[in-house]
């Protein structure tokens, strides 16, 4: 699993202050976001039969994150940082290859 | 106005999704709630407006959920405003870039100045700084994210929230039905202050809401969008529903996808066969307690609008599900 979109922060969130924060509340950094791991939220993930997905990358287009990443073989499958687990992906999969899978312990 | 948005959106009518543009500009790690339609409406709004571009965006859901202080998940230049002055804020944007321009201290091409805002942003409390910005003609692009209720602050009512719903300022009960009014039409608003472009979209269908914004962002003058963005928490629906539920609204005729250039209106997404509003109504815990004389009230005003819509765009009739029941028992009489 690539995690190519993570990006190094100045700083880890728990560690800023109140006083560190520009003037204005500007914040200087694009998608700063990311540093912050949805990931935790879910309850189910989804899993690709490969043998049954036609690459069409429609999964990729529905996904309200973006959470779902190409691999290099041109197969999609989903980032464990970010992934929310809303299914979303499963119910619009046109093969149906994608499943939902709950979450283990 | 076909040079516009049309020659540029050529190269994406092939209709692949692998080959829409990989760069994300509303990142991941943003707090929307699982399967939010919104963001994912915003996710493509920002691919299709592209690099040099400003955005204003009015307080609501996606502000809350991308901009937690000290984290941002836009990677445009973003500012948040407060409800009132959106499209103001926009404006001044826009004027002041044209300055720049004319003083020659500017590098480079124009920057596309896009506004940003929730339903209760746009056709309650920011209607009048939309509506002054749309007048005085500035060259921007409004975008219109509706889900149909205030969600952020616990699901109240607006006047973009439909007949029947349960919010919780409109609860249901024995002497109330919900919303008791029907949706204020903030597109046909728009049309009639004679801007150039005006369009519906819904993230459902996500090419046709490419091209409709790259068309707008091309569009000298005013643009405005009104993006139907389905929300799980607030509608009472499946989290894995979004994208369903926005393409069941545009195929029961609840929200069609049309465009209005210099007036003509288009369809963009026909139907051939219109499905009962009954099978998205169902999907939604919102309008749960609705029994057959409210389902068909909301099916025979969907119709009727539908009708006056595909007259305005000389469109052909669908076929029409038929009603269920057919009509009310009459009372009879001295019973």
């Amino acid at each position: 699993m690539t995690t190519k979109f993570r990006m190094a922060l100045r700083k880890p969130l728990e560690e800023t202050t109140w006083q560190e924060i520009e003037l204005g509340g500007l914040l200087r950094e694009p998608g700063s976001a990311r540093a912050y791991r949805v990931g935790d939220w879910r309850s189910q993930h989804p899993v690709w039969t490969k043998s049954r997905c036609i690459r069409c990358g429609v999964c990729w287009t529905v996904c309200p994150e973006p959470a779902i990443i190409e691999e290099p073989g041109g197969y999609f499958d989903m980032d464990p940082d970010y992934c929310k687990g809303c299914g979303t992906c499963a119910r619009e999969c046109v093969t149906g290859c994608i499943t939902m899978v709950p979450e283990e312990e | 106005m076909e040079k516009f948005g049309y020659a540029q959106s050529q190269k994406f009518d092939t209709y692949a999704s692998r080959l829409m543009p990989r760069q994300e500009y509303f990142t991941m790690g943003h707090r929307a709630c699982q399967g939010c339609g919104e963001a994912l409406a915003v996710r493509w709004v920002t691919k299709a407006i592209g690099k040099d571009a400003i955005i204003a965006h009015a307080t609501g859901c996606m502000e809350i959920v991308s901009s937690g202080m000290p984290q941002t998940a836009w990677m445009h230049p973003w500012i948040h405003v407060a409800f009132e002055n959106t499209a103001a804020v926009a404006s001044g944007i826009e004027t002041g870039l044209k300055i720049l321009e004319r003083k020659g201290k500017l590098a480079g091409p124009m920057p596309k100045v896009v506004a940003m805002g929730g339903d209760g942003g746009t056709s309650d409390i920011g209607l009048q700084a939309l509506s002054g910005a749309m007048e005085r003609g500035h060259n921007f692009t409004y975008v219109c994210w509706d889900n149909e209720a205030y969600m952020n602050t616990g699901i109240q009512r607006s006047s973009s929230t439909p007949y029947g719903a349960m919010t919780t300022t409109s609860p249901p009960g024995k002497k109330s039905i919900g919303q008791s009014t029907w949706k204020k039409n903030m597109v046909h608003i728009a049309v009639a202050h004679g801007i150039p472009y005006v369009a519906t979209a819904s993230p459902s269908y996500i090419f046709d809401l490419y091209f409709k914004v790259r068309k707008a962002l091309e569009t000298p003058g005013p643009a405005y969008i009104h993006v139907l963005s389905v929300c799980p928490t607030g509608w009472r629906s499946a989290t894995d529903m979004s994208v369903r539920l926005g393409r069941l609204a545009v195929e029961t005729g609840i929200f069609p996808l049309y465009e209005v250039v210099d007036g003509r209106y288009r369809l963009t997404v026909e139907v051939p066969k219109m499905r009962p509003v009954r099978d998205y109504l169902k999907l939604q815990g919102r309008f749960r307690h609705l029994r057959d004389p409210e389902i068909n009230l909301i099916q025979r005003h969907t119709e009727a609008n539908y009708k006056l819509l595909l007259e305005k765009c000389q469109a052909p009739f669908p076929e029409f599900p038929p009603m269920f029941p057919p009509e009310e028992p009459e009372l009879v009489a001295g019973a």
